[in-house]
């Protein structure tokens, strides 16, 4: 196993345990923070696959704005107060203490059972350059993009539009 | 076939269904609705890593790079509209906890 | 000129939100209804030049790879008529004023996505426009914004992002394998690859993503909510196509076009239909509430959509697309009448009403006609479409799932004839004294729907005649 596979391994290692924390942590806003840590690795992890754009697109979008619109909605929501969240951090426990010891378990069947299928790879891609795929390819997927961006508007205005009469 | 390329896959593979178990368990197991949708956000984690893992070993980053660009564009907006109806039922009846909800039906 | 079928209803939900109140409000309903009313009608006469009318300066800016055959033209009428629907029963379910703008544009935009669906060749395109749709879904159940609308909307939203998270961890599968993601060229590779674990959980994996998608068991808990919760006008739109074009489409295409029939996939096809169809209707059997009784039927008749893919043969696929077509129409006539009685009654519980059949002549008659069709009485369509289906399974060899077909079918009946009886029949409650018939723009949807119903079944040796040259392009192109 050479370096580069080493350093491979421990980002992996990074991402997973990140997202574990953000969901056993019991504080909503460590939660998000985690999602977000948990995004900037990913980000690494694409850019050392040769995918330099996406990982921009992850960085910006989903450890920037996903984690502003967590937040917001977290903070928009009460948080509990001191002592609730000490009993409710015992009570949740019980129900998520579980899911460390899933991940080992998974972790050591990975390591012992080792199949290797043998992939016959596709011949290798006529198009190589992301610009020309994402304009002159694949222009449904830009105007189904553009589709569901003027949804998400309404869909937002629409939910959070106040009842006139009340 | 290198022993690389198969390490890489099998490592990267494990942690991917990793991401998706813990996805998944956050979602059954918690009672908060924002908990829920980080839970989803997760699943969408492990799936874009695998997607770029794909494209990476079969030589079409480019492809995967795009389809990794729209993904993302489409689920920041459904998480937008989760939030959105999270928001909505926090103002009308003041509380995120599903049990709270479901208490209030009939 | 397909490309329009997208780009059409965007370009006027964007148009109908610019500056200029009183114009915007006004033409609103006109716009929706002529994009939707020509919809339909342009695929019942698709020979019409207007296919092939050349819009140059279009094609100058838009190079869109997408196709329309057999399948996604019964869709795209589908979608057009329930469209139609929608759009009547709104007017009275959505108050006047910008209410009424927002969800018809939102309307527009779900038009924009569906249309998109049935019309792509590429799988990842498929994923983009049913997410599209499913975002307007969430939108239009919330809409009215009590407590059931907003845990139906968010209990659907989960449920949906973890069949597109499955969906996508199959595409993430096939690139392993396959060129790119366009259906000529998964199927291709998938025809001459020797994985045979990866492709089979890849398969399997997606098939279930479709599977959650359209509620079918065990994976339905989200859709009784879902169509009970939103208002009147978006149920007969949830249940009349959104839930057929995301679903069962998806599976219809996917498995005949490009994942093609092996035997563990019909297996599961049959198992998961023979399910769905018989826990679907004795669900029915025991609900009080009127929608949540049409939508576990509505899951019951799904499965008997997925009951005649599973055979395997094209006699089982013309089956399932034919009862897919009369679903469509059968189910928005039923929801249509659940939207009249509450605009005029007020209540949605079976057992609270009753002797409603003197009194609102029209939505008894119109909902007699669609309850027979359900459940498969001749001369309707929906006999039709069921013995085709049980023919199918029969002449494949499936003989129990044939039994169980006729079994369910019973069964049907006999929710039907409760529902039938409680509300209709009997002697009206004093309550009820001061109801009229609903009003002429909620009854003409039901009008016309029977009507369809009962033309398609009675006319139906033309009908065979028309679907019998079709038969062979649902294979073709």
């Amino acid at each position: 196993m050479g370096p580069r596979m080493k350093v491979d391994l421990i980002i992996l290692a990074i991402l997973v345990i990140s997202a574990l924390w953000a969901v056993m942590t019991r504080s909503l806003i460590r939660s998000a923070i985690g999602l977000a840590l948990a995004s900037a690795v990913l980000t690494v992890i694409m850019f050392r696959l040769s995918s330099p754009f996406a990982a921009v697109f992850e960085l910006s979008v989903c450890a920037g704005l996903i984690s502003v619109l967590f937040l917001s909605t977290i903070s928009l929501t009460h948080p509990m107060t001191h002592q609730e969240a000490a009993q409710h951090q015992r009570e949740r426990y019980s129900r998520y203490f579980v899911l460390p010891y899933i991940l080992i378990v998974i972790g050591i069947i990975f390591a012992f059972v080792q199949v290797r299928p043998e992939l016959k790879l596709p011949p290798a891609a006529a198009q190589t350059e992301v610009r020309v795929i994402m304009w002159n390819l694949r222009q449904v997927d830009l105007i189904g993009q553009a589709i569901i961006l003027l949804t998400g508007v309404f869909g937002v205005v629409l939910l959070l539009k106040e009842a006139r009469k009340k | 076939m290198s022993a690389e390329f198969f390490n890489l896959l099998w490592y990267a593979g494990m942690a991917a269904v990793m991401l998706l178990v813990t996805g998944f368990y956050c979602v059954l197991a918690t009672y908060n609705l924002v908990r829920v949708l980080i839970g989803l956000e997760i699943l969408i984690k492990a799936v874009t890593l695998l997607i770029i893992l794909a494209g990476y070993l079969t030589g079409k980053a480019a492809l995967t790079q795009t389809l990794v660009i729209t993904l993302i564009v489409v689920e920041v907006v459904v998480m937008t509209v989760g939030m959105g109806v999270i928001l909505g039922a926090y103002r009308h009846y003041g509380t995120l906890d599903a049990r709270e909800l479901r208490k209030l039906k009939g | 000129m397909v490309s329009l079928l997208i780009l059409a209803p965007f370009f006027a939900a964007i148009l109908l939100n610019v500056p200029f109140k009183a114009l915007r409000e006004r033409s609103a309903f006109g716009a929706a209804l002529a994009l939707f009313l020509g919809q339909m009608l342009l695929m019942i006469f698709p020979k019409a030049g207007l296919w092939t009318f050349p819009v140059a300066t279009l094609d100058k800016f838009f190079h869109f790879p997408l196709r329309v055959d057999a399948l996604s033209t019964v869709l795209l009428f589908c979608i057009g008529a329930v469209l139609t629907a929608t759009l009547l029963l709104s007017l009275r379910a959505v108050p006047q004023d910008e209410r009424r703008l927002n969800f018809i544009s939102v309307l527009l935009l779900m038009q924009a996505g569906m249309n998109g669906a049935v019309v792509v060749v590429d799988l990842f395109s498929l994923y983009v426009f049913l997410e599209i749709v499913a975002v307007s879904s969430f939108i239009l159940i919330a809409f009215d914004k009590h407590v059931h609308a907003f845990e139906a909307a968010f209990k659907y939203l989960v449920m949906s992002v973890v069949a597109t998270a499955l969906m996508l961890l199959s595409i993430a599968l096939i690139l392993l394998v396959s060129p790119d993601t366009t259906f000529s060229g998964i199927s291709a590779s998938l025809q001459g690859s020797p994985n045979s674990l990866l492709v089979t959980l890849a398969v399997g994996v997606f098939v279930c993503a479709a599977f959650i998608k359209s509620g079918l068991m065990p994976f339905h808990g989200w859709l009784p909510d879902a169509y009970s919760a939103a208002p009147a006008p978006v149920s007969v739109l949830l249940a009349g196509v959104v839930t057929k074009t995301v679903g069962i489409y998806t599976l219809l295409r996917i498995v005949i076009f490009v994942f093609g029939f092996t035997l563990p996939l019909k297996n599961i096809l049959l198992a998961v239909g023979a399910l769905s169809a018989l826990a679907g209707a004795l669900a029915a059997l025991a609900q009080t509430d009127f929608k949540r009784m049409l939508a576990y039927s509505s899951i019951s008749q799904m499965g008997y959509i997925i009951l005649g893919l599973g055979c395997g043969t094209p006699l089982g696929a013309l089956g399932a697309v034919f009862h897919l077509f009369n679903h469509a129409i059968f189910k928005s006539l039923l929801f249509s009448n659940s939207a009249a009685i509450e605009s005029r009654a007020g209540i949605r519980n079976i057992q609270e009403m009753s002797g409603l059949g003197s009194r609102m002549p029209w939505t008894a008659l119109t909902c007699a006609v669609g309850s027979l069709s359900t459940a498969g009485i001749p001369p309707l369509a929906g006999f039709w479409s069921k013995f085709i289906i049980i023919i199918a399974l029969w002449m494949s060899g499936n003989y129990t799932y044939a039994v169980i077909a006729i079994l369910v079918s019973l069964l049907t009946l006999a929710y039907f004839l409760y529902l039938q009886r409680n509300v209709f029949f009997g002697k009206a409650k004093d309550t009820f004294n001061k109801i009229e018939e609903a009003e002429f723009v909620i009854l003409l949807p039901a009008i016309v729907f029977s009507a369809i119903t009962f033309i398609v079944g009675v006319a139906f040796p033309w009908v065979w005649n028309t679907l019998l040259l079709r038969l062979p392009s649902i294979f073709g192109a």
